[in-house]
């Protein structure tokens, strides 16, 4: 059983080790750390976000908010730095509570109202990004010394790439989300109300806290994604990370999370983000080939992931019928 | 029927009517229509002429949905239909020809989620989500990244001509939903697709070819997409693959659930999906013509829907319903337990 559930992650990693195999050997300085490290900052924002991405759709759910609260926090901590003299430390502060208030109450709807987390969330994605309008439609640019401070932090390897602080924030979150999913009883209940609500409710799995605890993580962490997002830009826009949603739930997938909830890692959403960002790498390597074959490529991508994931449920099936006629037999 | 259909929309009705007499509230000329150079002019046309997408696209995904199915690819498929007919008409074909290949376009992209929903029983929030990623690279290579353009004046007409005065996509959305409506309503097959929504297993073994119907629902959400971006580019005299229906799917789907349809299947209503059409197009002409500032247009009309999905959830309406039953003279004695679930009520749970 626990070889069927762990053979997506295994194929993820699999598929992502040989493309980034087969990438450098047709363009060997695919193999620096600079591409490598370009990688890791390229998709720290989009990172973070597939972790509380992974949450919700574990749980069976969905937030399609998430790229409208990454351009609302930008938005927010460029005009409150503008605006006033406060600390950055304590915007972020200031800017994680909001998200994380506004996920959590996406949660409570979601749980007490009965509602379909897909309508809410959509209700909530117009609601963040026309807050983001509303505090400003130009983009904004960031300018202080503590931004400057964060951006000059760097781990310079050999070769030339430089480790930014927000790639190693991203490696940061998903050690905190496996220690969370798999050691907590938090994260067990995550996967409990994922594979049925109404069992995990018999089994005494706290439901009401636990989905709002879980649009509380994905609010947060759009949060936290938006101020990696804004350390990349040095800017907040209301326009920015259009769609970002629709990245990170396809960076969940191809990372082997079933979509009908239950079952998955975050480890496979990593794997998942790495292979997007390669496939943008390559595009610009080869210098040919026209941006939209990345929208291509990642459709196929999906289509393939999900008819593995149906295949092995077929096999899970199948083998599990197997099992029961033997048992009957003997 | 008809009295059963008129309570059917009363709730999308009353809605409609509030959201116009805020138009009239805010904007004293809001029902004005004038006839000028052969074509009616006014807030109200305007209205039924900007909701055409939506209204078609809800028309596909009142059916998708009535199958507890969900089509998230509607708008890459716009996109993909405007870049075919557009790429049609420039290479040399005639208008008809071009609107036949988007068509045939937009089928294909319904019957290649119906493949993936009816015979390999993919989720189908999943299954349309991969061409709603890829659809739109697909429309990109088609236009080669570029806004195509075009002047062939047939075409045009279909997004901005008019037929006896009133603007062609108001013809064609209509058509599109009395036929569809027609079709459904006048054959059982309305009645089978609810079968398969309530519970696929059971209509199965009933007898009902789920298959074939689940795939025939995916593709008449194909072909009302692909209509919808024809009119959409025909409007501007162009396919942009980039912005054509960007976001459109959302609008349609939140066309059905004001509808009061249940996104988890069963019993549906295509005229209340149009109500929510237009609904929406109201609350769009209500914050542009109120002239509150643009940047609140999105906040407010977040808003406006929380409040009508709040108003329509299952457990404010199961209230809202006790509290009725409880204080009503003849039902005071009855416990609210056993106060009997209308059929909307079941369809949900």
């Amino acid at each position: 059983m626990s070889q069927s559930t762990k053979l997506p992650l295994y194929i993820t990693l699999a598929t992502f080790v040989l493309a980034f195999v087969l990438c450098a050997a047709q363009y060997p300085a695919m193999a620096s750390t600079r591409v490598v490290a370009n990688l890791l900052t390229d998709n720290a924002f989009l990172g973070i976000t597939a972790v509380g991405m992974t949450f919700v759709i574990l749980s069976g759910g969905i937030d399609l908010s998430v790229g409208s609260v990454i351009a609302f926090t930008g938005v927010f901590l460029a005009v409150i730095l503008r605006d006033t003299s406060i600390h950055p430390l304590v915007a972020f502060a200031l800017v994680l509570l909001i998200t994380t208030g506004f996920g959590a109450a996406m949660g409570g709807i979601i749980h007490y109202l009965e509602m379909p987390p897909f309508i809410v969330t959509l209700a909530g994605m117009f609601l963040m990004r026309g807050l983001a309008y509303v505090l400003s439609t130009e983009s904004v640019p960031i300018t202080h010394e503590f931004y400057d401070w964060l951006q000059s932090l760097y781990w310079k390897a050999p070769g030339g790439g430089r480790f930014r602080i927000t790639g190693a924030l991203m490696l940061l979150t998903y050690v905190a989300a496996m220690i969370v999913l798999h050691r907590t009883r938090f994260g067990q209940n995550v996967y409990a109300i994922g594979g049925s609500a109404q069992t995990a409710q018999l089994m005494g799995v706290p439901r009401a806290r636990t989905t709002i605890g879980i649009y509380a993580v994905s609010g947060g962490l759009a949060g936290l994604a938006g101020i990696v997002y804004t350390l990349y830009t040095s800017a907040g826009y209301s326009l920015a990370t259009v769609g970002v949603e629709l990245d990170a739930i396809a960076a969940v997938v191809i990372g082997g999370t079933l979509l009908s909830g239950g079952s998955g890692f975050v480890a496979g959403t990593f794997f998942g983000i790495l292979i997007m960002g390669l496939i943008q790498t390559y595009i610009v390597f080869d210098g040919t080939l026209s941006s939209w074959w990345t929208k291509i490529v990642i459709g196929g991508l999906l289509f393939a992931f999900i008819m593995l994931q149906k295949g092995l449920g077929w096999a899970t099936t199948a083998r599990i019928r197997l099992l029961t006629a033997s048992d009957a037999r003997s | 029927m008809m009295k059963s259909t008129l309570k059917r929309v009363m709730p999308q009705i009353i809605i409609l009517a509030l959201v116009l007499a805020a138009n009239v509230l805010v904007f004293p000329g809001f029902f004005h229509i004038e006839f000028q150079h052969g074509r009616l002019f006014g807030n109200l046309i305007d209205v039924l002429n900007r909701g055409a997408p939506t209204a078609l696209l809800a028309t596909g995904m009142t059916l998708v949905i009535a199958t507890r199915g969900i089509d998230l690819s509607v708008g890459a498929v716009m996109a993909i239909a405007g870049a075919v007919a557009a790429s049609a008409v420039t290479g040399g074909a005639h208008w008809t020809l071009a609107l036949l290949m988007a068509l045939a376009a937009g089928a294909a992209c319904g019957l290649w989620n119906g493949l993936l929903v009816a015979i390999f029983r993919i989720q189908p929030i999943v299954a349309t989500l991969v061409l709603m990623v890829a659809g739109r690279g697909i429309a990109q290579l088609l236009t080669e990244g570029a806004i195509l353009t075009f002047n062939d004046p047939g075409l045009i007409r279909l997004g901005a001509g008019t037929i006896a005065a009133v603007p062609t996509p108001i013809w064609l959305w209509i058509a599109v939903a009395c036929l569809t409506g027609f079709v459904i309503r006048r054959t059982a097959l309305g009645l089978l697709i609810e079968a398969v929504g309530v519970n696929e297993t059971s209509s199965r073994l009933a007898g009902i070819n789920s298959r074939v119907l689940l795939w025939a629902v995916y593709l008449v959400s194909g072909l009302c997409a692909a209509l919808a971006g024809v009119i959409v580019a025909a409007d501007i005299k162009g396919a942009d693959a980039n912005n054509a229906g960007l976001w459109m799917e959302l609008d349609a789907i939140l066309a059905v659930v004001i509808g009061g349809n249940s996104l988890l299947g069963g019993r549906f209503s295509i005229t209340a999906s149009l109500l929510g059409a237009l609904i929406i197009q109201g609350v769009n002409a209500l914050i542009l013509l109120s002239g509150m500032p643009v940047e609140f247009n999105l906040v407010i009309k977040a808003l406006i829907i929380i409040a009508i999905l709040v108003i329509q959830s299952p457990r404010v309406r199961h209230s809202l319903y006790l509290l009725r039953a409880s204080t009503g003279p003849v039902l005071r004695d009855r416990p609210a337990r056993t106060a009997p679930r209308t059929r909307q009520e079941e369809g949900q749970s």
